[in-house]
């Protein structure tokens, strides 16, 4: 029996560990770069502080959806529960496929949505009042990384263990 | 379904009661000014654009003058602030405050040229500091500054930009002047920029000496002073002190004035008022003894505004329906519960000219779904205690907060009932605290399912409100249609477009896909397969010979209507997107769990369960904000996108009547119109 075939676990693993970590570096990127535009505005008006961190936290939703994932996958390989399953290898590639829409779409579009959050800003600064419009239209981004989610999601408790 | 019917009201009053009769009309507020098509020979505008200027800037004083209060007499405010709204004062109060306008605009002059005085003071404090600084070197000289010498011998008071022993001092002298009779150097002090020096030598010799001196870098203090440093170090201190008890005083003066400022408050409010004033004058016409006031007023207003000023005033009214061509501006009136989603309807766009207000169908979708998307009873009931508490304990905040805060007040109770049906409080606490505090798992169960054993079933579900809200948008289409009698458009647009989606979703229903997705197999009788077919190739075909009815060419015609037909992308795109109700209440369930989960490691002793309160509150907290946001955020989406998508267009023109637009107080109105 070779190494290889008790790699099962480690697969899984390593696909949990994508969702976050991708996920994750997106949504700081993303959250990031929309934070400075927003600390822009708020130098010049403070008084706009709360509607530019509402449409700064928009592209911080992926990295959630990375976590969200990732325990749904700790929790059904046993790994929180402190007696982890015995996976084969299929069982393990399969997961690890299962966790890739929500680590890679999570990344790409949270990037994305971050320059997007920052051209709202931009509105917010200008024209306070199309509050409403400037926040959809990062929002319309997140909708991918919500797709993916759900991909996700489904294909993870799909899997027989 | 409401927005109000406007009509045009004209006044012509007499030049003497102008001021009375925009007075009142300002208190009103139910008149919008509108009078850019009022024009004729011998009719002119005022310009009243000095006086409204000189009103603004009594304005500004005042507030700058309250700004000067608030920094040396602060006003104590509460972090609710923001939500305790304008004051409500008697107008008694208001006329007396603007009764002594001239008293009161004098004080805040006062207050503002104390201000002044005290930053010239301030000023003062920082060149006496510097003066201080330049001082100390010399403080252990014990002659005056401007000290010549004496009638036999000269002094030289200065200093060496570098550090220098006496020695080397001296022995740099000897070196440039070796025929000095006699020099005496002494150092006052050094630091390491400068070494502060006296050096005496006789009367005849100084030339020489100074020559000297100047080769080793010596230069004399910029500033002089006449008397000995000690002396004059102890005056600049008295005079330190005295500025200092000047400032003290004038800050005691500005404080002492503190109570002006209600009067302060009024008077700004009631300069900026007669600004708005001045403004609305520039826009009516007026001949030598009369002026016409001319505008939008609420239909179910106007009979009711024209009594009132014909009763107090001699004036003539008329009221008319406004022409085709107007574009009236937008008021609407819905009930106290549907109105809190009108904030909502106002981000997107008001109702255009025809359309009808969607905000009472749109508030029973927007609190159902926001309701999904958050789906836990806890956070639901935390949500709408928090605001339900705001609403009653600040009830004069400002319209459109009271209006948001009532929206999540209703969404509220729609995430308890949902969070109730899908068994969520607090995600699983229930489970983890029995199964961490007493040993047996207790788990609520759910009314309905619960989504993460089950995610397909809510899946559909999501999706079949989804296509009920879609549905209903094409419903309010198809009733716009109708009213306006365009039955063309009406079968077209609309009943076609009903026919192949009933059509189609019939066929997919018996379908293996569906059957997968549903993990039940549905069997319709055979009519109903039939009449699926019969309706979805009726539609399709309806769809592309109709769709391009404006066109002549009928290619052009046929392939808009094959463009047109390809919208059912569109629809199909549009009900995946309410998959996001699965999503979205799924993060706010898994998050939970994770929290509880984390706060359940920790052991059972006293550490364990302040640790397990603190990880619970944070984490809990955390969970919550993160996604109301998301809820509200993405359940705005839905409406604005998928459901105004299918029939609204948003563009209308807010209602802005001529009304007092105070900044501090409300003003109590001794009647409503």
């Amino acid at each position: 029996m070779s190494i290889f075939e008790n790699l099962g676990l480690v697969y899984a693993l390593l696909g949990a560990a994508l969702a976050v970590i991708l996920a994750g570096m997106g949504s700081a990127y993303g959250v990031g770069i929309a934070g400075q535009a927003a600390s822009g505005v708020v130098t010049e008006d403070p008084s706009k502080f709360a509607k530019v961190l509402i449409i700064q936290l928009l592209p911080g939703t992926q990295g959630i959806y990375g976590l969200l994932v990732a325990f749904i996958t700790l929790s059904k390989i046993g790994l929180l529960g402190g007696s982890p399953a015995d996976l084969d290898v299929r069982t393990g590639l399969l997961i690890l496929i299962a966790c890739l829409p929500v680590a890679l779409v999570g990344l790409v579009s949270a990037k994305h949505q971050g320059r997007t959050a920052v051209a709202a800003i931009g509105i917010v600064a200008k024209k306070p009042e199309q509050f409403g419009k400037a926040m959809l239209f990062p929002a319309m981004v997140e909708t991918y990384a919500i797709l993916s989610l759900l991909i996700s999601i489904l294909a993870v408790t799909a899997i027989q263990v | 379904m409401s927005v109000l019917q406007m009509q045009r009201i004209s006044i012509c009053a007499l030049k003497k009661d102008r001021k009375a009769i925009l007075e009142e009309l300002q208190e009103l507020g139910v008149l919008e000014i509108e009078t850019s098509k009022v024009t004729a020979d011998g009719l002119d505008r005022p310009d009243t654009a000095e006086e409204k200027q000189r009103s603004e800037k009594q304005a500004l004083m005042l507030d700058q003058a309250l700004d000067v209060l608030q920094e040396y007499a602060p006003e104590k405010t509460s972090i609710f602030a923001s939500l305790e709204g304008k004051k409500l004062v008697a107008r008694g109060s208001f006329l007396a405050a603007v009764k002594e306008r001239e008293a009161i605009l004098e004080s805040a002059g006062k207050i503002l040229s104390l201000k002044k005085k005290e930053a010239e003071n301030k000023a003062e404090i920082v060149k006496l500091q510097t003066q201080k600084e330049a001082l100390t070197p010399w403080l252990a000289l014990d002659i005056p500054m401007n000290c010549e010498g004496t009638k036999k011998t000269k002094i030289f008071i200065g200093s060496i930009g570098s550090v220098m022993t006496q020695e080397e001092i001296l022995t740099r002298i000897a070196q440039t002047a070796p025929d000095l009779s006699a020099v005496d150097v002494e150092i006052i002090s050094a630091d390491k920029d400068q070494t502060c020096l006296t050096a005496v030598c006789l009367r005849t010799e100084a030339d020489r000496l100074e020559e000297a001196l100047r080769a080793s870098g010596f230069s004399r203090p910029a500033q002089s002073w006449e008397k000995i440093p000690a002396q004059e170090l102890e005056e600049i201190e008295k005079k330190m002190e005295k500025v200092r008890s000047n400032i003290a005083g004038i800050q005691e003066e500005i404080r002492s004035m503190a109570d002006l400022r209600e009067n302060l408050k009024m008077l700004s409010d009631y300069c900026r008022t007669r600004a708005q004033r001045y403004e609305a004058l520039a826009k009516i016409p007026q001949t030598q003894k009369t002026f016409l006031v001319s505008g939008y007023v609420a239909a179910k207003n106007a009979k009711k505004l024209a009594q009132r000023l014909e009763r107090q005033f001699t004036l003539s009214v008329e009221i008319e329906e406004l022409a085709e061509d107007e574009e009236a501006p937008v008021q609407l009136e819905n009930g106290k519960a549907a109105a809190s989603v009108e904030g909502v309807l106002e981000a997107f766009g008001l109702p255009g000219k025809g359309e009808v207000d969607p905000t009472r169908i749109m508030f029973v979708f927007y609190v159902f779904l926001f309701g999904m998307m958050l789906s836990d009873a806890a956070y639901g009931l935390i949500v709408f205690v928090a605001c339900a508490v705001l609403l009653k304990k600040f009830p004069r905040m400002s319209e459109s907060m009271a209006k948001s805060l009532r929206m999540f007040m209703y969404c509220g109770i729609s995430t308890i009932v949902w969070g109730v049906l899908f068994g969520g409080y607090f995600g699983n606490i229930v489970d983890i605290i029995s199964e961490k505090f007493f040993g047996v798992t207790v788990t609520v169960p759910a009314v309905w399912f619960m989504p993460l054993n089950d995610p397909m079933k809510l899946l559909v579900f999501s999706m079949l409100f989804g296509l009920i809200h879609l549905f209903t948008g094409l419903g309010i289409k198809g009733y716009m249609c109708l009213r306006d009698k365009r039955y063309m458009d009406f079968f077209c647009d609309v009943v076609l477009w009903y026919c192949l989606l009933v059509g189609l979703i019939l066929m997919l229903l018996p379908s293996s896909i569906f059957a997968s997705i549903a993990q039940a197999h549905i069997v319709l009788p055979e009519p109903v397969n039939l009449l699926a077919k019969v309706l979805a190739i009726a539609g399709a075909a309806g769809i592309v010979l109709m769709s391009g009815r404006g066109r002549k060419n009928p290619a052009l015609r046929l392939a808009l209507g094959a463009y047109d037909l390809y919208n059912i992308t569109g629809w199909l795109s549009d009900v995946l997107s309410y998959s996001r109700l699965l999503a979205l209440g799924l993060a706010t369930g898994v998050i939970a769990s994770v929290v509880n989960q984390m706060a359940g490691m920790l052991g059972n002793g006293i550490i364990g369960i302040i640790g397990f309160i603190l990880i619970f509150i944070v984490g809990h907290t955390l969970n919550l904000g993160i996604n109301l946001l998301g809820a509200y955020v993405h359940t705005n989406r839905l409406q604005f996108v998928e459901f105004f998508g299918k029939f609204y267009d948003g563009g209308g023109r807010a209602f802005a009547p001529f009304h007092s637009d105070t900044k501090y107080m409300d003003i109590m109105k001794e009647e409503e119109l």
